[in-house]
């Protein structure tokens, strides 16, 4: 292996010689304060420098060349050496953005020159959003990228979702941090303020990274330092306190208490209550939501030499979750340490390492068996302590008492994660730079749960202990009487993912009008996971102390176990770019990349991705005139990229399905085939078309537009089979195939707007809005639709795949108000099947006058989680050491299904009950309550609700101390703040959280009581030294 | 050059999966296949539904559970208003069709080598086929019939409905190839006998009403009985687990207690879910153990019973009868699930204080089920015996049956004795699972169970789902 990785990286090397005499000056801006670490090239050539710590700088020039000054914020400028050999510069202050760099893999470009759609989210932006994760920050900041949440506990993630939802499969973007390959869950590990800059490639020019490209690419720097600048030592820190933003509205037990009795009458049995007046009960939510801290410290030092410059810094982050605190927590530690430098003349060498450290643990959550799901329907009649102990809640069979699981809930999870890149970039001359990098991400992850003896009260499928003392239950082991103590499980699983790249990068110009660029590269992609982990019984005294494998009293072992596992997946690629100008004016840019992927068998294991964008630089024109208008460039780019997650060798049908029976009263093991072969699997492809355009006006706005087709074709997916297949055994799974395609087209608005400095008042304004339609365009051949997730326990399938509709649109009966009479019921056109006074009326969709509930022909689309369009505004000002601002995000015109109550004659219920039909004209809204057999609680929009929200994410007051003052004590910055995150939202959703994601489009939009994003109040204060 | 490259490095993608075999490497030795065969063996444990819907169908039970929501298609097909939206109808045909193709994805492979002992398990495997493919029938009528090999996604929406005449046809060629091949007994208790494959082929012979062929095979099966079976003495202990593979058992699907499970998988389940599912919901008192409150008998089956038939008690717990008769009645507890409630439990299936396996418990009872036991192989006998002009013959099998219990012999005969069998296969079987397909295979579905439509409720409705699957191919059943 190791000889073919020579041969793989192996490139020529060229080098050149040359030398000058020195020019020297100083870089100032408008007001003469100089700049460090200004840029200076020597335009066609290899010669380059730094300005120091005062703005001076000293390069080898002579006369008739040229040279480039360029710093980040500030418009270049380009200066030729004349007789005297000192050049003074000031720069003037870029208010737009055209000059930034933006990362677009294996290179970089201007805004000015790009060709694709690519969007950049600053670091200070994802700072200030005080963010425990970098995808919470980037909510609402780019438009084309919809994040939603998973959960809202500590360490809980989300989804990123670039320009729609492409696959029924796995819709993560392809995360790169300096390089180094993430997973969307890796992100807990970095710390938000370690990033220099995001950058997200969203059309076909992410068709760079060809198989893994199809969902986007998002590129993020850390920071790296600047040359010549002196050492600096940021110091920021917050703290602030959680809450939860809403409580839902429940019934209080005398409401609950006559409506149970209401509902046990018209089904026809005893009233469980004879006395109703029981007042307010228990609150279930007020016991188990509480009050938890979140705090961040984060300690960085930048600067750099002539030749060196370096970021090196360490932080912790801690917050603990507002249901479970301690139980529900995640810390963070960071050290890092990037460096850039010149080793030898022309060779630079970048190192990039950070190490981290997760402690977490966490609840139950999401659906039957969670906290949230337990407290929703945990009936307000019973106390949440009945003498010595928790109630056992003992009219709802799996409803336990929330406060008693989290009580009872021991888990904690280790990360050491080591995550590094080093990278040599040797200048060969003035055409030709070599680059050569390995990029590796290393988690060791130890996980360890203490499953005590619990009794939750009788029949409650939770209990692990036979009886409320806490006996063992009994297992027969061979004719052996065992018993089965508390237990422990502990695993330990390491992940690699490794990179291994080489590219060389050429430029050149050809006369005054004639640019080229070219790039040429291979890599190598892997990963490599491991996993041991065991399980020990009868641990002493049922005690937490004595929670490990090596305490296990397990007689003869009998009872433990042991498992392991071990992947590996591979990709090797070689890629090829080309890049033409004219003038400056037009851009052409072509792409090819070749793709190799372990996770397709021999007869689809190579793919071919072309790319192929340009812009036309209008604004350049003579004929353009336009005073207003400073820049305006069209761009167009049209791609092809692929998608290879899938999984592991999914082409191949393996034996692991679960064959075990019981001969001799002992159970045997045999074998069955778990994953379904299919030898012509491929990966998916999506083809995309982007038209854009890029305005700046008035010297100080940015507005950019694009529109979009994004055709995901040959979806990747595990559709429900048919029976006849024979995968519905025990660990058995359909196979994998290539079918369906998906329409996601839309259009994304980015405005920005920063005002004139000399005002006094600093003020910056960015707003971005995508409208998005999703639609699927074909299913598999031989399917009508693919079934999604299910609503209630064991109730109807309420989501689908299917042609013309939206990915996971809902589908159910459509309501049309409440039946108020027997007569109306009688009269009516449509015969519904056991409808009765106080029932919902639903539509005959075909028409055939009959409500038909055995099969599909009256369900209807009646909502879908996609939204039709997301928006995020930024707005800041300052003003005399003051600053304020605020983050808004809206997402509106998606569906929520409302899954969170247990249809169970004793759960409790949400307060809308109170407004049920008792009566002819009572609720043409809410049906009647009953224990008896009605269609009520069949899947229909009486359970879907408006799930469009506006939520002002973060608010931010702070005041920056006078830097006379702060300079007296050694400060150069010395700010501090207040900020509040997740304030306000405005929905009128009725659950916890409208922000209810899931990593499964056809799950999406499903709220099966998602634990909620707290509202956060902080303190915080940034010194720099 | 650059090709060359392409080769040395695509070399790098040829990594296989570690430590795992391969579906099409496997069949290379007699441990392949004595894996394999398990894995059909397991496809039977989801026993659990042929007890719930054999007895909820009919009027021998109500659906009962928590909610009349909860496992809706139980409560849909105990009251007859059951359509092509049936989760527990899916799973009855996912099930078996997963059974069959693990069977054939042996015979698939069976020239693949050869050695001592391959026959036999063919001969299980057969069996098995077979006793899926009966499933089957019993449940939808004409189904797909797929022999020998696997089949492919891209063949399903060519694959029609299979007559039901032809899949008998194959059911009986495979179990006169695995009678031929299985012994009479085992020393390993579990695996499947001679015995059992006969038992079937006389109910698959039963069941198309071929009853001189019928009576045949069940009169060599009684008369030869090599495998030594007989009535176990006492019925009301039958059910428990101490009294698990005795002489009476014929074809018994095996259950552990010994592994744990979940809801979210009970065809996973190496214990017979239906037991815990039968339980007394919170109870709290002496023998019994608490459970879902699943399948419950109906009035109408106890007072079915001739006063004195201790069968009645042992098929139909009166559980506040019993409660009454403790010396501690008033500490006795128990709820009552808002899915129905009839005052009686399953008492053959159900979770015992001391049988109980490891938690959830709910989900892991060692109680095994009788898919054919003796007394039920005399019924048949006795039936086929009466149809086929044989009314002594028919009399002496029925009249073991009730003489265990200490009934009175019968002496009628012609339709009277017919009658007879009929009924004391309900008096007998109860809580087994069979009595609805008894209704609808001696045509009095309709009298008895209401609701029950002639022509249309005699096989259930093909889940919509799966009809869509095939690509709407499939004609549903008639009046669904």
């Amino acid at each position: 292996m190791k000889k073919i990785l020579l041969l793989c990286f192996a490139f020529a090397l060229q080098s050149g010689v040359w030398a000058q005499s020195s020019v020297t000056g100083t870089v100032t801006d408008d007001s003469g304060v100089p700049i460090p670490g200004v840029s200076i090239l020597k335009l066609r050539s290899t010669v380059g420098t730094v300005s120091d710590l005062d703005g001076k700088f000293s390069i080898n020039a002579s006369i008739g060349d040229e040279l480039q000054f360029t710093f980040i914020g500030f418009k270049p400028q380009v200066k030729p050496v004349g007789s005297s050999s000192e050049i003074d510069v000031v720069l003037e202050e870029d208010l737009t953005n055209l000059n930034e760099i933006v990362v677009i893999g294996y290179g970089s470009a201007t805004k000015r020159e790009l060709t694709g759609a690519t969007s950049q989210v600053k670091g200070e932006a994802i700072e200030s959003m005080n963010m425990p994760r970098v995808d919470q920050a980037l909510q609402g900041k780019i438009a084309g990228v919809n994040i939603s949440t998973n959960s809202g506990a500590p360490g809980g993630t989300s989804n990123i979702r670039i320009r729609g939802i492409g696959t029924f499969g796995d819709n993560d973007p392809l995360i790169l941090v300096d390089g180094v390959i993430y997973d969307a869950a890796g992100l807990n590990a970095l710390n938000p303020n370690d990033i220099e800059s995001v950058n997200v490639l969203k059309d076909g020019t992410a068709g760079i990274y060809g198989v893994r490209a199809a969902n986007g690419v998002i590129l993020i720097e850390t920071k790296k330092g600047s040359l010549g600048s002196k050492p600096r030592l940021d110091f920021n820190a917050y703290y602030g306190v959680q809450e939860t933003a809403r409580k839902l509205d429940l019934l209080n037990a005398r409401e609950y208490a006559i409506l149970r009795n209401e509902s046990f009458a018209a089904g026809g049995q005893t009233l469980p209550f004879n006395n109703v007046n029981l007042g307010e009960g228990t609150n279930w939510q007020d016991a188990v939501f509480e009050e938890a801290p979140i705090q961040e410290y984060n300690l960085t030092m930048t600067g750099g030499t002539e030749k060196t410059s370096y970021s090196i810094g360490g932080s912790y982050f801690g917050q603990q979750g507002i249901v479970g605190g301690p139980k529900a927590n995640f810390e963070r530690y960071n050290a890092r340490i990037n460096f850039i430098t010149e080793i030898a003349p022309r060779v630079k060498f970048t190192n990039v390492l950070l190490y981290t450290r997760e402690e977490s643990s966490g609840l139950a959550q999401g659906g039957i068996g969670s906290v949230l799901y337990n407290t929703i329907n945990a009936y307000p009649t019973e106390t949440i302590r009945i003498g010595d102990r928790y109630s056992y809640l003992d009219n709802v069979n799996d409803i336990i008492n929330p406060l008693a699981q989290m009580e009872n809930t021991y888990n904690n999870t280790f990360v050491n994660k080591f995550v590094g890149k080093e990278e040599i970039e040797y200048k060969i001359n003035s055409n030709f730079t070599w680059t050569g990098r390995a990029g590796y991400n290393f988690a060791m992850v130890d996980t360890k749960v203490f499953n005590p003896l619990v009794w939750y009260g009788p029949g409650k499928f939770a209990n692990s202990a036979r009886n409320a003392n806490l006996d063992p239950v009994l297992v027969d082991v061979g004719g052996l009487e065992i018993e089965r103590g508390a237990h422990v499980f502990e695993a330990r699983n390491t992940f690699l993912d490794y990179n291994l790249e080489t590219f060389l990068n050429y430029e050149n110009k050809f006369g005054e009008d004639h640019r080229v660029k070219g790039m040429f590269g291979l890599s190598l992609v892997g990963n490599r996971s491991e996993g041991l982990n065991g399980i020990g019984f009868n641990i002493p005294n049922n005690d937490l102390n004595f929670a490990d494998i090596s305490a296990n009293q397990a007689p003869g072992g009998f009872l433990n176990n042991t498992g392991s596992f071990q992947s590996r997946q591979r990709l090797t690629s070689a890629f090829i770019r080309g890049e033409y100008d004219y003038k400056q004016r037009y851009f052409v840019s072509a792409i090819l990349r070749r793709d190799g992927s372990t996770n397709f068998g021999p007869n689809n294991r190579i793919g071919y991705f072309p790319a192929i964008s340009g812009a036309w630089l209008i604004s350049d024109e003579s004929f353009f005139n336009v005073k207003a208008i400073d820049f305006m460039k069209l761009r167009t780019s049209f791609g092809v990229s692929g998608n290879d997650q899938i999984g592991l060798f999914r082409y191949r049908g393996l034996l692991n399905g679960s064959a075990t029976y019981v001969f001799n009263d002992l159970i045997v093991n045999g074998a069955a085939i778990g994953n379904t072969s299919n030898p012509d699997l491929k990966w998916e492809t999506t083809y995309q078309t982007n038209i854009g355009v890029d305005f700046s006006l008035l010297q100080n706005i940015d507005f950019t537009a694009n529109y979009f087709i994004k055709n995901t074709k040959d979806l990747l997916f595990q559709p429900d089979v048919s029976a006849l297949l024979g995968s519905y055994g025990p660990g058995g799974s359909p196979p994998v195939i290539n079918a369906g395609d998906v329409l996601n087209r839309g259009l994304e608005l980015e405005l920005g707007y920063g005002s004139n400095r000399k005002t006094g008042v600093n003020f910056r304004f960015d707003y971005n809005i995508t409208f998005l339609k999703n639609e699927v365009t074909a299913v598999p051949e031989g399917f009508e639709f693919i079934p999604g997730a299910g609503f209630g326990v064991g109730g109807n399938v309420a989501t689908r795949f299917q042609k013309g509709l939206p990915i996971g649109y809902f589908i159910g009966y459509q309501t049309d108000g409440v039946f108020q009479t027997a007569e109306e019921i009688a009269s009516s056109l449509v015969i519904q099947p056991g409808a009765e006074p106080g029932d919902l009326r639903f539509v005959d969709q075909n028409g055939d006058g009959v409500t038909n509930f055995g099969d599909d022909s009256d369900r209807a689309m009646i909502g879908s989680p996609i939204p039709d369009m997301i928006m995020g505004f930024n707005f800041n000002v300052d003003f005399r050491g003051f600053d304020l601002g605020a983050n808004v995000y809206a997402a509106l015109g998606q569906e929520i299904i409302r899954n969170y109550e247990r249809q169970q004659p004793f759960a409790n219920q949400l307060a809308y009950n109170i407004d049920r039909w008792t009566g002819p004209g009572t609720s043409n809204e809410v049906p009647r309550l009953t224990t008896g057999a009605t269609r009520n609680t069949v899947f229909s929009d009486f359970y879907v609700e408006d799930g469009s929200f506006v939520r002002l994410r973060n608010v931010q007051l702070g005041y920056t101390i006078p830097k006379t003052i702060s300079q007296k004590i050694g400060i150069q910055y010395f700010r501090f703040y207040l900020a509040a995150n997740n304030l306000i939202t405005l929905t009128r959703y009725q659950g916890f959280d409208p922000d209810v994601g899931s990593g499964n489009p056809l799950f999406a939009g499903v709220d099966n009581g998602i634990y909620p994003q707290a509202r956060t109040f902080m303190a915080g204060l940034n010194i720099k030294f | 050059m650059s090709l060359w490259i392409f080769t040395a490095c695509d070399s790098l993608l040829d990594i296989d999966p570690e430590y795992t075999q391969d579906a099409e490497n496997f069949f290379n030795t007699k441990e392949d296949f004595d894996r394999a065969i398990i894995g059909v063996y397991d496809m039977m444990q989801p026993a659990y539904l042929n007890i719930w819907i054999g007895e909820i169908a009919s009027d021998n039970s109500i659906a009962g559970g928590e909610s009349v929501n909860d496992t809706r298609g139980l409560h849909e097909i105990g009251s007859m208003t059951h359509g092509g939206v049936n989760e527990e109808l899916r799973a009855v045909m996912r099930v078996n069709y997963t059974g069959i193709a693990r069977a054939n994805y042996i015979f698939e492979n069976q020239n693949n080598l050869d050695f001592d002992g391959k026959d036999l398990i063919l001969a299980e495997a057969r069996l098995m086929r077979a006793y899926f493919y009966f499933n089957l029938i019993k449940y939808f009528g004409d189904m797909p019939l797929i022999v020998d090999k696997r089949i492919s996604i891209n063949e399903i929406s060519s694959t029609p409905r299979t007559p039901k005449a032809q899949v008998y046809e194959q059911i009986e060629i495979d179990l006169r190839s695995a009678i031929a091949g299985l012994p009479s007994t085992v020393s390993v208790t579990g695996r499947l006998t001679s015995g059992a494959g006969k038992a079937l082929l006389g109910k698959v012979l039963l069941y198309q009403g071929k009853y001189a062929e019928a009576a045949t095979v069940f009169g060599e099966l009684i008369d030869n009985n090599q495998g030594g079976y007989a009535l176990f003495s006492d019925y009301t202990t039958l059910f428990y687990a101490n009294n698990q593979n005795v002489a009476e058992d014929v074809f018994t699907i095996q259950f552990s207690g010994l592994q744990g499970g979940d809801y979210g998988c009970l065809i996973c389940l190496n214990g017979n879910a239906a037991v815990g599912f039968h339980g007394i919901r919170l109870y709290n008192g002496p023998l019994y153990a608490d459970g879902n409150s699943y399948n419950l008998p109906t009035q109408d089956l106890y007072d079915s019973f001739a006063d004195g038939d201790s069968r009645r008690d042992a098929t139909a717990l009166n559980l506040d009868e019993f409660i009454a008769a403790q010396p501690n009645a008033e500490d006795i507890t128990y709820a009552i699930g808002g899915g129905g409630h009839t005052g009686f439990y399953n008492n053959k299936y159900i979770k015992r204080l001391d049988e109980r396996g490891l938690p959830d418990d709910d989900l892991t009872s060692p109680l095994n089920y009788r898919a054919i036991r003796w007394a039920d192989v005399l019924l048949m006998a006795a039936e086929a015996f009466q149809k086929s002009g044989n009314d002594d013959r028919a009399r002496t099998e029925l009249n073991k049956v009730r003489n265990r219990v200490n009934m009175s012999a019968i002496n009628s005969s012609g339709d009277a004795l017919y009658q007879a069998i009929l009924e004391e296969r309900r008096f007998e079987l109860s809580g087994e699972g069979h009595r609805f397909f008894d209704l609808v295979r001696t045509g009095q579905a309709a009298s008895k169970i209401s609701g029950f439509v002639v022509g249309k409720h005699e096989v259930f409705p093909i889940p919509q789902v799966e009809i869509d699957l095939a690509g709407g191919i499939w004609t549903q059943n008639s009046g669904y």
